[in-house]
């Protein structure tokens, strides 16, 4: 019985369905199934699925979107009862995010927001225009494991490494990793700034994220 | 008669600036806090950085906006005209990456792309005015004051009308007075405006601070605006392509609003550079066709209210310049031609306009000329029908046809005809020898790529730096220098002072 459920949750990943996620969430709630069991056969594959998909083309971001939403109902249900068992979720890791000073344009970076938090990275979100200095701060605060900055515009791409420089300053690297993305952000220029990672869209940065973490599924 | 092609019918043109209104009062748009204070002298009410515009005040802005106007060189001539059906073109701007044609890797601009850039659009009568085309990263970038260097070289190389833009509020009066030293003082900058300034809205209905800010200067000034809207149809904007003019106009309304409120009467562009939001990579695919139509679509809203307009097209989303590129810049300089957009931005850029390309800028004056081309549509210029007496026939019509044949009978022998040699200059647009129509030789035949690189070093060498006088080259220096001093940028103020060699 329990496989046909994790199959349905899968499924309901790849529909985009947050209210059948969450129903099914319950649902398993109710027949006793181990909640990180549930994640972790169920609904964690199907995001896994929906990924893959995109990346051969199969999926769509709204596709992508509309599965990570339906990931975040079904965590939400199945919360409570993992912090009663002990048994949380594993984080990958703790990420903090924002757009570069000076930068208000935060579609991209919000799809990487969704998209990490969707496979189990915890995400810190400081928004849009953030300085160096909230960045080294919320790093520290949080201890995160990496720090990914998003430009659009040439302007605010040097808002990039003065993040970067930034976190140097303070002694946060290399222990914490900075990534950076947006439209005119080249691996060029990721690499003359010393940044630790640069990835053209949102699954790309899951990819990224999970290599420096060590987590990957291919290799750095 | 002219070719057009149109879009959108009159009913929907009407229910886009309907809901467009609607827009501007819920959920109404984000400003900068630079004209809450017009915005409430003119009763709109602000609150939490939120102005709802009422569609009566957006009417009185419109009305007070001019219907044409005109850029001019810098001998003072009338060189781009803003208004009716009159399509004209000019490079894209403010691209980060140059397209090496030896290695076909794409690496930072430098200073000299731009000159080289502008070298070649001055030579090419396709294009009416230059643009602050590539970033100088050698030299102005992430330098505070790089706009200000770009308009200096592109000033300094062109005798052309400029399409710019300010990256700073703060940025953009060091422009302003460097054009003014160009055009010999304030007073004739603003009566012989050399230079348009893109100020762009962020989707959705947001004029950030930045933007805000410029569009007041500006009015203020008196130097024209070019409001470039950039709804991305199904990421920053409704996915529907009409969804997504509507929010265009609502920001551009919005924008002239807030211009014409600073400074009524002051010259102001209903442009745009809307695109579809592509739903594999996230981007903003510049040469698809949905692209071309939204830039069609948002143009003939603007030519309803009977503003000058914009768009941004003639780019390609290929990395290389080749057969996409080509077709997907061909394409988009057609459709807009037929719109009759009074300037295309766009020519030279790859990689849905993250890479510039000296040779696709080349190429894509040849699809512009065809466009141009096309756009005259096809006129009667044949002979007088002359009646047996002398006289004129009664409608004073032109022969199309028969007028020749009076002549050649039926021999064929029309390459003989006066009316040939004197027509086919007008009749044909006659390509440089970047477009093959050859016959085949001896030799392999060459790519258009080769072929463009020898043009392009051909442009490049019979290229003559303008002379400017002394005086104003001081006067930009000094400029620059101030500019820099109050950005404490040193490197840009050495940048000033070592000016590429030509």
């Amino acid at each position: 019985m329990s496989d046909q459920l994790f199959g349905e949750m899968l499924q309901s990943i790849v529909d985009g369905a947050p209210d059948r996620a969450a129903e099914l969430a319950r649902q398993a709630l109710a027949n006793g199934v181990d909640p990180l069991e549930a994640v972790n056969r169920g609904f964690a594959v199907g995001i896994t699925f929906a990924g893959d998909q995109f990346g051969c083309g199969e999926m769509f971001l709204p596709d992508l979107l509309a599965s990570a939403e339906a990931m975040k109902a079904a965590i939400k249900v199945l919360e409570p009862e993992m912090l009663k068992r002990g048994s949380q979720r594993e984080t990958l890791g703790k990420i903090v995010l924002g757009t570069a000073r000076g930068d208000i344009h935060d579609i991209g970076k919000n799809l990487v927001a969704t998209i990490l938090s969707a496979s189990g990275f915890q995400i810190f979100d400081l928004g849009t225009s953030v300085t160096p200095e909230q960045f080294v701060a919320k790093a520290k605060e949080v201890d995160a494991d990496i720090v990914g900055v998003s430009a659009l515009l040439t302007t605010t791409m040097a808002g990039q490494k003065a993040v970067i420089e930034a976190l140097d300053r303070n002694g946060l690297r290399p222990r914490v990793k900075a990534i950076i993305g947006g439209a005119a952000v080249t691996s060029k220029w990721a690499a003359e700034i010393g940044a630790d990672g640069y990835s053209r869209n949102a699954i790309d940065a899951l990819e990224l994220a999970k290599n420096l973490m060590g987590k990957g599924t291919v290799s750095a | 008669m002219r070719p057009r092609i149109q879009l959108l019918s009159a009913e929907l043109i009407g229910r886009i600036l309907r809901e467009a209104f609607e827009l501007l009062m819920s959920p109404g748009v984000r400003v900068g806090s630079a004209v809450v204070e017009l915005l409430q002298s003119a009763g709109v009410e602000v609150n939490d950085g939120i102005a709802c515009v009422p569609e009566p005040l957006v009417r009185k802005c419109l009305a007070s906006v001019p219907r044409d106007f005109y850029l001019y060189n810098r001998r003072g001539e009338k060189a781009v005209h803003y208004g009716g059906d009159d399509v004209q073109f000019d490079p894209g701007s403010c691209c980060v990456q140059m397209l090496d044609p030896d290695t076909l890797e794409a690496r930072p601009s430098e200073t000299r792309d731009l000159v080289r850039i502008v070298q070649v659009t001055e030579a090419l009568p396709q294009f009416a005015a230059q643009s602050t085309a590539v970033v100088c990263s050698d030299n102005d970038a992430p330098s505070a004051i790089g706009d200000l260097y770009r308009l200096f070289i592109v000033l300094q190389y062109s005798d052309k009308p400029v399409v710019t833009g300010s990256f700073s509020a703060a940025g953009l009066q060091g422009m302003i007075d460097l054009l003014a030293a160009d055009s010999g003082s304030a007073d004739r900058l603003r009566q012989q405006p050399r230079a348009v300034f893109d100020v762009c809205p962020s989707p959705p209905l947001n004029w950030s601070e930045f933007g805000s800010h410029n569009l007041l200067d500006l009015a203020r000034a008196g130097v024209p605006a070019e409001i470039v809207s950039m709804p991305l149809a199904g990421g920053t904007a409704p996915v529907t392509l009409a969804g997504s003019v509507t929010q265009h106009a609502a920001e551009t309304l919005a924008g002239i609003t807030l211009h014409q409120l600073a400074g009524p009467g002051s010259p102001i562009v209903w442009g745009g550079a809307p695109a579809i939001f592509d739903m594999r990579t996230g981007g903003a695919p510049m040469g698809a066709v949905e692209t071309a139509m939204l830039n069609m679509a948002c143009a003939e809203v603007g030519k309803h209210l009977g503003l000058p307009t914009q768009g941004y097209l003639v780019a390609t989303d290929s990395k290389l310049v080749d057969a996409q590129a080509g077709a997907e810049s061909a394409r988009s300089a057609m459709l807009g031609a037929l719109a009759g957009i009074n300037m295309i931005s766009g020519a030279g850029m790859l990689e849905s306009l993250a890479c510039f390309s000296v040779e696709k800028l080349v190429i894509d004056a040849e699809s512009i000329a065809s466009a141009q081309r096309l756009a005259r549509g096809i006129e009667v210029r044949g002979e007088e029908v002359r009646d047996d007496d002398g006289r004129g026939d009664d409608v004073g019509s032109k022969s199309l046809a028969t007028a020749m044949f009076a002549q050649t009978g039926l021999s064929g022998e029309f390459l003989k005809l006066k009316e040939t040699r004197a027509l086919f200059r007008q009749e044909q647009y006659l390509p440089s020898p970047v477009i093959d129509r050859s016959a085949r030789g001896s030799e392999p035949p060459s790519d258009v790529f080769t072929r463009t690189r020898a043009r392009v070093d051909e442009l490049v060498s019979k290229y003559q730096k303008p002379s400017l006088p002394e005086d104003v080259l001081r006067k930009f220096q000094a400029i620059v220098n101030r500019e820099a001093d109050r950005e404490g940028d040193r490197e840009a103020d050495r940048a000033g002072v070592a000016l590429p060699r030509d």
